[in-house]
């Protein structure tokens, strides 16, 4: 191949993947988490300080909430429909998020941790 | 012989009673300025998750006993209370309806030991939230209402029968066309058993239409809010209105956001019932005030 062609295809390709790469950095990590009583499942999610995050949301019984109190993230979570929050954390630490729907009872240690580095 | 409610208090005090007189917001310590006897002065004693039915012998070895003594407390005051008020979570909760029933009959029969003229009883997320408050209203009536009592309008506000902790829209119009017919420096207590304003929304401490309910209690310049839910004395300002949680009579919490989880504090055998008790709330005619008097669970 002509060293030019070669250099310019080069090129090319390079750009195509800086741009996939942007166009992936844009979209939010989706984060699924399932509820169900009374666990949530994963119980303990790990995020970065500015990720951009959705938490996807389903329940595999009853109503339930999902409630992020620190960063006033919360939502219903009806049977047979997900729910997706976007979350982009500010702060660093660890934060409790919970089911904020009585739902029997363990309720009150359905609950789990959002660790912020 | 009659002996005069204050001087009683005081005596007891004096000889190392349970009693003693909390100075807060929208409180007047007892015996102060405003403590002159005033024709309408009534106190009425706050009972508080009772939890009827909680099992837990590291947290409680006497959950059975706990709330009989308090009772039995409350029908030996020298001068009775003009009525007693339980601010819900009167049973621990229960998925079982059939139990569910139970633990509220068995809780009323105790209940009924009581020897005041009246009792008035409210409903807790554990009583009510699992079916909007079906079985607690088969027991014991209306989840809301008010009634009135020398002077002093109460509102019993329900924010547990729906299980996302809401007063609701239907219940917060009621509430609203109830301010609109008293005169705006109307004495009124609220009573209810979550906390109406955010407390710690981590551990579930909130109501999530409150600041709805605060509102319209705003326009009012003489509003105090006794609650439960939270199993300790706390007391908190918002704007004017002072909110004043009381002691469970099954197990204590922790303070808010104090520890990672919210889980009873442990059963100390060096201290029996540490951190269980009850109160009376003296409404003073004159002045206006509420004077708080916390009692500790005794043994006996």
């Amino acid at each position: 191949m002509d060293p030019q062609r070669r250099i310019v295809l080069t090129a090319a390709l390079l750009s195509l993947g800086l741009a996939a790469g942007a166009i992936a950095q844009a979209q939010p990590r989706v984060i699924k988490v399932s509820a169900r009583r009374f666990v949530f499942t994963p119980s303990r999610i790990e995020v970065r300080r500015g990720e951009a995050v959705v938490f996807e949301l389903t329940t595999e019984d009853i109503f339930m909430g999902f409630n992020l109190p620190d960063f006033n993230v919360r939502a219903d979570i009806v049977p047979g429909k997900a729910v997706r929050v976007p979350l982009t954390p500010d702060k660093a630490g660890t934060f409790t998020f919970l089911c904020d729907v009585f739902c029997g009872e363990g309720h009150e240690t359905m609950n789990g941790t959002l660790v912020v580095t | 012989m009659t002996i005069d409610r204050r001087k009683f208090l005081q005596l007891a005090a004096l000889g190392g009673g349970a009693v003693f007189a909390s100075s807060l917001p929208g409180c007047a310590a007892m015996g102060g300025p405003a403590a002159s006897a005033g024709a309408d002065d009534f106190y009425f004693v706050q009972l508080s998750d009772s939890h009827w039915g909680f099992e837990g012998p590291k947290v409680n070895p006497d959950a059975r006993g706990t709330l009989p003594k308090a009772i039995a407390a409350v029908n030996a005051l020298a001068e009775p209370p003009d009525f007693v008020v339980f601010t819900g979570d009167l049973t621990h909760t229960t998925d079982n309806p059939v139990e569910r029933r139970k633990r509220l009959s068995e809780f009323r029969d105790i209940a009924s030991r009581l020897t005041v003229k009246a009792v008035r009883f409210m409903p807790g997320e554990h009583d009510a939230s699992l079916d909007h408050g079906k079985a607690f209203s088969e027991f014991f009536g209306p989840t809301h209402y008010t009634f009135d009592h020398k002077g002093v309008h109460f509102i019993a506000l329900d924010n547990v029968s729906d299980p996302a902790a809401r007063i609701g829209e239907d219940q917060l119009a009621w509430l609203a066309a109830d301010l609109a017919a008293q005169p705006r420096d109307a004495r009124i207590v609220v009573l209810t058993h979550r906390p109406l304003f955010d407390l710690a929304p981590q551990w579930d401490w909130a109501t999530r239409d409150g600041a709805q309910a605060l509102e319209l209690l705003a326009a009012h310049p003489n509003v105090v809010v006794f609650y439960g839910h939270i199993h300790q004395e706390n007391h908190h300002m918002t704007g004017h209105i002072a909110h004043h949680s009381a002691k469970s009579l099954m197990f204590p919490l922790p303070a808010p956001l104090s520890q990672p989880r919210r889980e009873p504090l442990p059963w100390d055998a060096s201290q029996p019932y540490r951190g269980l008790g009850w109160r009376e709330v003296e409404a003073q005619d004159r002045g206006g005030k509420f004077s708080l008097d916390e009692h500790p669970v005794g043994r006996a």
